[in-house]
């Protein structure tokens, strides 16, 4: 048995792969791990929607889930906080170092090969 | 009256000395005894001046600035009437007190949803990878290394910053990201960036606040290089730089490739230590600043 986050992941990447919304029961037959009760698989859907990752709406008796926003998208919002471009300059995260553009770029350029040389 | 008076110096005396702070040369040298100062006159400039101004208000109960305000809370009545220039400073005092203490709360918690909906995203979208154990990896092409600070600190590299660094130099990156883990570098820059987020306006705020993040940069440089090689560490800087795949933020230009210069020169060239009497020299001050607005919010003079 998989942990939840390990089960939210996966339910997350079969919704990302699919172009259309799936019911539960559909999720509960793409899903690698078979011996998963359906309400287990339920659950999951029922949490990620409240935590607002997915949307779903009703289809006869059933509800239809669907990724509230692509994969992408939220790939590019962890890097413009992890690149420090939200423009509210929290303390929310520590970076390594952040990159340069134009002519300062040419000097750390310069610099770098300079290291490399010796 | 004293003691309004003596808390109003110390508060001047913490701004002028903070400005005077923001363009010291020798804190790059100690950069983690320069951190202390900031933060001690972070908190004695706080204290000073909201004391100041309520030792002032307090006056009429004679009994000093935290127990004249427990007099004042419990409705006491003072030993001399109130004059309208005591209820304004006491207005105006309380007012400081309450958006100080507001403003650090608002940004704490902002910083902690804002931490967690990352973590949550992060479990979602970032994979491991079997070269990097305990490292989240994130597919965007990129550089980009950081850490999501907390109880259980994250550690998360882009796939860009994998293709871009040696496996050296990812592993000075790493050695330098624990640094931030270890040393909790996160609650340093809080206040500071809750205090620039308070008061915008304020240059020596905003020039404290960019004085310390480079500070805990150069911290956590001179941790990692006790474990990794300082020249890798210097050429994953210089290479981060170059990167720059991603357009600056707003008005970071100069500030950005002047910080990184600097400290990749002094992971190549380590400057002399500072004197040991000016370390303790520095640590003293700072001491001294962090106990005396305390005892001066206690005793009266």
């Amino acid at each position: 048995m998989k942990g939840l986050g390990e089960l939210e992941r996966s339910i997350m990447d079969i919704l990302w792969a699919q172009s259309t919304a799936l019911t539960a029961r559909e999720v509960g037959r793409l899903i690698a791990d078979r011996d998963l009760a359906p309400t287990t698989v339920m659950t999951v859907l029922d949490r990620l929607t409240r935590k607002g990752f997915l949307h779903r709406t009703r289809d006869g008796r059933a509800w239809r889930y669907a990724p509230a926003a692509t994969r992408d998208a939220y790939v590019a919002e962890l890097m413009l906080e992890a690149l420090d471009m939200t423009g509210d300059r929290s303390a929310a995260l520590t970076r390594f170092a952040q990159g340069v553009s134009g002519p300062e770029a040419e000097i750390l350029r310069r610099a770098l090969t300079e290291l490399e040389d010796e | 009256m004293t003691t309004a008076a003596v808390l109003a110096a110390l508060a001047t005396a913490c701004g002028l000395g903070s400005w005077c702070f923001t363009t010291a040369r020798w804190t790059s040298r100690a950069p983690k005894t320069a951190i202390l100062l900031w933060q001690a006159l972070g908190v004695s400039w706080g204290l000073a001046s909201t004391g100041a101004m309520l030792a002032f208000a307090v006056q009429p109960y004679g009994e000093g600035v935290l127990h004249g305000l427990v007099s004042f809370a419990t409705g006491r009545s003072p030993l001399v009437p109130w004059d309208a220039l005591h209820v304004v400073a006491m207005v105006a005092g309380l007012t400081a007190l309450a958006v100080l203490v507001a403003v650090l709360l608002t940004a704490g918690v902002q910083t902690l949803r804002a931490r967690h909906r990352h973590r949550t995203l992060l479990a979602l979208i970032s994979h491991d990878d079997p070269v990097l154990p305990g490292v989240r990896v994130l597919d965007h092409p990129s550089a980009a290394a950081y850490c999501v600070p907390g109880l259980r600190s994250q550690v998360v590299v882009s796939q860009g910053a994998l293709s871009l660094l040696s496996k050296d130099e990812m592993a000075a990156v790493l050695a330098h990201e624990a640094a931030h883990v270890r040393e909790r570098h996160d609650l340093v820059l809080l206040p500071f960036a809750a205090l620039r987020r308070a008061l915008p306006w304020s240059k020596v705020v905003r020039d404290a606040q960019a004085q310390v993040e480079l500070l805990i940069e150069m911290a956590a440089d001179d941790r990692a290089r006790r474990y990794c090689s300082p020249r890798r560490l210097a050429t994953a800087l210089l290479r981060f730089g170059t990167a720059g795949a991603m357009p600056t933020p707003h008005g970071m230009l100069g500030v950005g490739a002047h910080n990184l210069m600097a400290r990749v020169d002094r992971l190549l060239k380590p400057a002399p230590e500072l004197p040991m009497s000016l370390r303790y020299g520095a640590v003293a001050l700072s001491v001294t600043l962090v106990t005396s607005t305390p005892f001066l919010w206690i005793y009266q003079l």
